[in-house]
């Protein structure tokens, strides 16, 4: 520190730093990507290790033997299922009570905002039936979940069947030291947003359920299970919730433990593990895992029914039974087993899950990322706007004149307009940002009226007019309170502009890395170097181009991409409007905070920077 | 050998009887319900009175355990209850146990007014029974006892109802096992030798869903006209066997396969030992099977309603028939696995997420067709979940129902737990919704248990009331009841009293990373302390360069010069 308290040697330091201000931005920005890269090869990441004692060294043994039971179980629900066109309430019920569970029911009723053409609806009804496992001797303290979506179709009859085939094994078992609650959910997150929230006694986003009648104390884990086929091949974990919150690492480590023991092929983001590290394409193999899940989790939407309990505290992962073309099966009886033994190993807990790490990313199923190693990816990216930030500080200082009459004078005259002029712009962004917010879902109906567009499409086209016609905003506010706009202005803007990027980000990032850091890869170049002097029409197409919308743009090619499904820009683009529909939809109906965060926060910093760029 | 070892016992009997002239009685019973459920529901009371004053000094026990008796006249304790249990009783399947107890340990204790320092007396009481039972009695302090000011009347006979010499403390964390059983066994006057305690086999009693041990200790009427009292002990024990996990595939219950034993004679020093099974449901034996049948036919009103028991009397050598042994067999013939719908019944959870706050719902359930009863709630809140007393609201078919005596006694950090009382009354066939806010506290590091991410207990509400009956209650003499029906004395015909309690709770608090204290205390420290502080530091200040100071020679020079009116040197 006694390098910045000598003056001397201090202005040496400014000095240097405004002189090789924008080298040290771009080797800051590629070290920042090199760094993120680096994170996917093998040496440079962690092996998983189980963290918690209670679940350690000593393995189980695991009996489940009726897998076949199951499957005709599950065929049986699957012939209700399509008799009562929905859940079969009464079924269910009549076969959970006579495996001996407590069976309760809630009916849940929810109006989507507007409706949703992905799922095909808009008034939604619907029923959650679950059954309870009392443990022997235990005090209604502690549970654990285990759930099944009934879905539309005939998808997860074998899940179903699974469930109840294993909550009969489990009811002759007398080591359970937690009750365990059986939920099948209808509707898949809507009916277990509304049994969390019944569950839990709150209401966060405004549906209408009835009160649930029999608990369980809290809740220490679940596992929401999938399952399409009689056989599968592998098993998918799928991690991401809801804004990005992952379980605790634990849990996958039990997965994959338990996957190793009995001898199941297990995924994650859908693909195997590879273990060619050194040659390029495993090394683009784990990479390109490791992106998905970015993309994943920056999407801020849950991937699995799990996605919600992560918001109670609840460590909760879904697994997915995948069937494709390989020769080697799995059968029901041994998925069983595995997750038998997770049971098991979840019933010894101690404690609550917390051993591990909470934040981390995955390469791969035995590779893990923790924050400690990615998080300076993201700090050399947010670092160039401080140094930024700096230069402009020192600029700022120095055009005023130096002598002491001069600072008494900076003082009155050209400070205090040079904060009014920045307040227009401010505001003015920030309106267009809490119009993008509200207007769409607002202003739906007058929309449909006027438009021959279907709802949905009413509400994704009003965001992107709103987004669009941002741009097209007077620019000059400020020259009505201060006549002309100066140097100083624009620099004090942009100053303004620069710390409330970094501080934005910088919160995201912290609680939720990937949309931190595809934000900062994008915002962070245009911030640094946008000035009202580059060339315009060639800066306002970069500008435009890594915009935060066509960002989402790109994130949706590329995950597309990613995931072996590379689609043609027509498709793209129409993938492009049913994810923002999608995000508007999980905001109002679950709670999650990427729509109002791009729309209220992110945008209005990127109209100031535009603002910069049209500055007279 | 048996025979032999009765022998012994009538010897010792007849030895003591003479000898010593105290008059005491001791009777035993084993009740059987078959619940709805397909469980079985055993329920086991003994019960020791003595007519003598404690507080006299008293050095020969016969009947009565030593122990206790030490205890009773050392602590000058009037009215002791005491139970473990292991498990929560589930009301919606089973129906009302014959005792209730809350999961873990709850002990009460009437003080005689005699006492002047009670809260010593106490602690010291809970020191002594913590060794007496093996159990952790002695983590009972200042924080987790209450004075309840209603909730707890005494049950014996006696006047004193001053709250000042009441102590109530529950540990729902305690776990019950056989270290505490074996000294429960003890104090009986047989042991585990002979008569009904044959059966307690801790390997089995364990294997159950669930567990409840408990001993009452109270002066009562020594006979109908209650001129004098007597001591009066009780053991109570009450297990329920789980058809699903023992049954092994057959549905059906007997003394062997519960207990692993038969019974094969009475203690020997028991005026009454009987066997009773409930039938009422069963009057024409289409629900289930019982063997071998017996003639003998007992009526009784318990919990409100008029029950039919047939009853095996041990003391009878005719009961044991040609196998010299009794083993009780139950078959069950129908299924029915409806939930019950009990009159009285509580449910208590933790609303809402994150570490911050939290809301405590307590559901009440009057399931009365038509009529409304008052019921007590009694909460125990540990102080470091911070109740919002101005946020208790109590709701009833959605509208306000205000509670007609409230005793609020506020928490003090680290001495004394919230204790909240309320008289309620409960419309007819509605849920009464109690709700509650409060904040959780941040302990102190060492404050923390070993394993802080488990969570912290709150103990169960305890619910009391006086429930509208079914049939008439018999307010007369309790004496020649059978032992289950007459624990809880009745004043009223067309009342009975009932207790009920409610699951703990766990909350979890905010827990510092314990894991790696090390890094965590030292990384902050020193960020916060070097970094943050000389940033400041730089922030708030201005530099200059100043010219370097003058010496001392040059400004004394320059101070003469200054009164000289000369020059000054630069």
């Amino acid at each position: 520190m006694g390098l910045l308290s000598d003056p001397n040697r201090r202005r040496a330091l400014t000095n240097l730093l405004t002189r090789l201000n924008a080298p040290i931005c771009v080797v800051c920005y590629l070290a920042g990507v090199m760094w993120f890269m680096g994170l996917a090869f093998e040496p440079f990441t962690l092996r998983t290790y189980m963290s918690e004692n209670a679940m350690g060294s000593t393995m189980v043994e695991e009996h489940f033997p009726a897998g076949e039971r199951a499957l005709a179980t599950g065929r049986e629900f699957a012939a209700h299922k399509k008799k009562v066109g929905g859940m079969p309430v009464n079924w269910l019920v009549k076969t959970m009570e006579s495996r001996g569970l407590e069976v309760f029911t809630q009916s849940f009723t929810r109006k989507l905002p507007f409706p949703d053409e992905n799922k095909e609806r808009y008034l939604v009804r619907g029923t959650n039936v679950y059954g309870i496992l009392r443990a022997p001797r235990a005090s209604r303290t502690e549970a654990l979940v285990l759930t099944a979506p009934c879905s539309q179709g005939n998808a997860n009859n074998q899940a179903v069947g699974l469930l109840l085939g294993l909550a009969q094994y489990f009811r002759s078992q007398v080591y359970w030291a937690k009750d365990i609650i059986f939920l099948v959910n209808e509707h898949d997150l809507i009916g277990m947003q509304a049994w969390l929230e019944g569950y839990h006694h709150t209401n966060t986003t405004g549906g209408d359920w009835s009160p649930l009648h029999g608990r369980g104390g809290s809740i220490q884990a679940s596992l929401s299970l999938e399952l399409s086929s009689d056989v599968i091949t592998s098993l998918d974990l799928v991690l991401e919730g809801l804004n990005g919150q992952l379980p605790n690492l634990d849990l996958a480590n039990l997965f994959h433990a338990f996957c190793q023991k009995i001898g199941v092929l297990c995924t994650i983001q859908g693909k195997l593990q590879r273990n060619d590290w050194e040659s390029t394409s495993g090394y683009s193999h784990s990479a390109q895992t490791m992106m998905l899940m970015v993309l994943k989790q920056a999407s801020g939407r849950p991937w699995g029914d799990h996605g919600l309990f992560l918001r109670y505290h609840i460590e909760a992962a879904t697994i997915r039974g995948i069937n494709s073309f390989r020769q080697y099966k799995t059968d029901t009886t041994t998925i069983g087993r595995l997750l038998e033994g997770m049971y098991r190993k979840l019933n010894n807990l101690l404690e609550r899950l917390h051993q591990s790490y909470f934040f981390y990313l995955m390469p791969s199923l035995t590779r893990f990322v923790s924050i400690g190693y990615y998080m300076p990816a993201f700090g050399l990216l947010a670092v160039i706007l401080l140094l930024r930030a700096l230069d402009l500080w020192v600029q700022l200082g120095a055009s005023a004149p130096g002598t002491e009459d001069g600072l008494a004078e900076r003082e009155q005259s050209p400070s205090s307009p040079g904060v009014l002029s920045i307040l227009t712009p401010v505001v003015i962004s920030h309106m267009t940002g809490v119009a993008l917010y509200c207007l769409p879902v607002m202003s739906q109906e007058m929309a449909v009226q006027h438009f021959p567009v279907s709802e949905t499409e009413a509400v994704v086209l009003t965001a992107i007019a709103i987004y669009t016609a941002g741009l097209a905003l007077p620019h000059n506010t400020h020259r009505l309170l201060q006549g002309e706009g100066t140097e100083h202005g624009w620099r004090v803007l942009k100053l303004v502009a620069l710390l409330y990027l970094a501080v934005l980000l910088g919160c995201t990032a912290l609680i939720n890395f990937s949309l931190g850091f595809i934000l900062a890869l994008s915002l962070v170049p245009i911030a640094a170097f946008i000035t009202p002097h580059t060339h315009k029409p060639l800066s306002a197409a970069i500008m435009v181009l890594l915009s935060p919308g066509c960002t989402l743009l790109y994130c949706v090619l590329i995950f597309q991409e990613l995931q072996e499904t590379p689609v043609s820009l027509q498709d793209g683009w129409m993938l492009f409007l049913s994810v923002i529909s999608q995000g508007i939809l999980d905001h109002s109906l679950y709670g999650s905070l990427v729509y109002p965060l791009l729309a209220l926060l992110i945008y209005p910093c990127w109209l100031l920077l535009w603002n910069i760029l049209f500055w007279k | 050998m048996a025979a032999f070892r009765s022998n012994i016992f009538m010897l010792a009997f007849f030895l003591c009887g003479f000898s010593v002239f105290v008059t005491g009685d001791f009777q035993e019973e084993l009740v059987i319900k078959p619940l709805h459920s397909g469980d079985i529901y055993a329920s086991f009371q003994f019960r020791t009175q003595w007519d003598t004053d404690f507080l006299l000094g008293i050095s020969h026990y016969r009947l009565f355990p030593k122990s206790l008796g030490q205890v009773i006249s050392k602590f000058s304790v009037r009215e002791l209850h005491i139970s473990f249990t292991q498990g929560y009783w589930r009301t919606m399947q089973w129906g009302q146990p014959f005792l209730p107890s809350p999961p873990g340990a709850e002990l009460w204790v009437w003080f005689q007014d005699t006492v002047t320092d009670v809260d010593l007396a106490w602690k010291e009481l809970t020191n002594v029974l913590s060794g007496i039972f093996c159990a952790s009695l002695n983590f009972i302090d200042s924080t987790n006892t209450v004075q309840p000011s209603a909730s707890f009347k005494p049950l014996g006979v006696g006047n004193v109802t001053d709250q000042r010499f009441l102590r109530y403390a529950v540990l729902p964390r305690e776990i019950v096992c056989t270290e505490n059983l074996t000294p429960w066994k003890k104090l009986l006057p047989c042991g585990s030798k002979a008569g009904l305690a044959v059966l307690m086999k801790s390997e089995k009693l364990f294997h159950s869903s669930f567990h409840s041990q408990a001993l009452h200790i109270r002066p009562v009427c020594k006979d109908w006209q209650c001129k004098s009292t007597s001591w009066e002990l009780r053991q109570t024990l009450n297990v329920v066997f789980d058809l699903h996990t023992s049954g092994q595939g057959k549905r059906e219950w007997s003394l062997f396969k519960m207990f692993s034993r038969t019974l094969t004679e009475a203690c020997p020093l028991a005026s009454s030992s009987k066997v009773y099974v409930d039938i009422t449901d069963n009057p024409q034996g289409e629900l289930f099977e019982l063997s071998p049948a017996t003639p003998l036919v007992s009526q009784a009103v318990v919990l409100g309603d008029g029950r039919t028991y047939s009853v095996y009397d041990l003391t009878d050598h005719a009961t044991f028939g040609q196998t010299h042994s009794l083993n009780v067999l139950l078959r069950w013939r129908a299924a029915e696995r409806e939930m019950l719908r009990p009159l009285l019944h509580g449910e208590r959870y933790v609303a809402g997420y994150g570490l911050q706050t939290g809301e405590i719902h307590t559901l009440v359930y009057n399931n009365h067709p038509y009529r409304a009863f008052p019921v007590l709630l009694l909460d125990t809140v540990p102080w470091y979940l911070r109740l919002y007393i101005h946020t208790l609201t109590v709701t009833s078919k959605g509208r306000d129902n205000k509670p007609s005596y409230i005793h609020y006694q506020p928490s003090k950090d680290r001495l004394q737990p919230h204790l909240l009382e309320m008289l309620i009354q409960l419309p007819p066939n509605s849920v009464t919704e109690v709700t509650v806010q409060f904040e959780r506290a941040l302990l102190k590091w060492t404050e923390y248990t070993p394993d802080p991410n488990h969570g912290f207990y709150v103990g169960s509400s305890v619910i009391s009331a006086l429930v509208p009956s079914v049939v008439a209650m018999d307010t007369n003499n309790t004496q020649e009841r059978p032992l289950f029906s007459s624990f809880f004395p009745c004043k009223e015909e067309s009342t009975y009293f009932m207790r009920i309690y409610t699951e703990p709770l766990l909350v979890n608090l905010p827990t510092p990373d314990f894991s790696m204290p090390y890094n965590v205390i030292c990384l902050t420290c020193t960020v916060v302390a070097v970094g943050y502080g000389s940033l400041y530091n730089l922030l708030t200040r201005t530099f200059q360069v100043e010219e370097p100071s003058q010496g001392l020679a040059k400004r004394l020079a320059n101070i003469i010069r200054r009164l000289r009116g000369v020059p000054l040197l630069t």
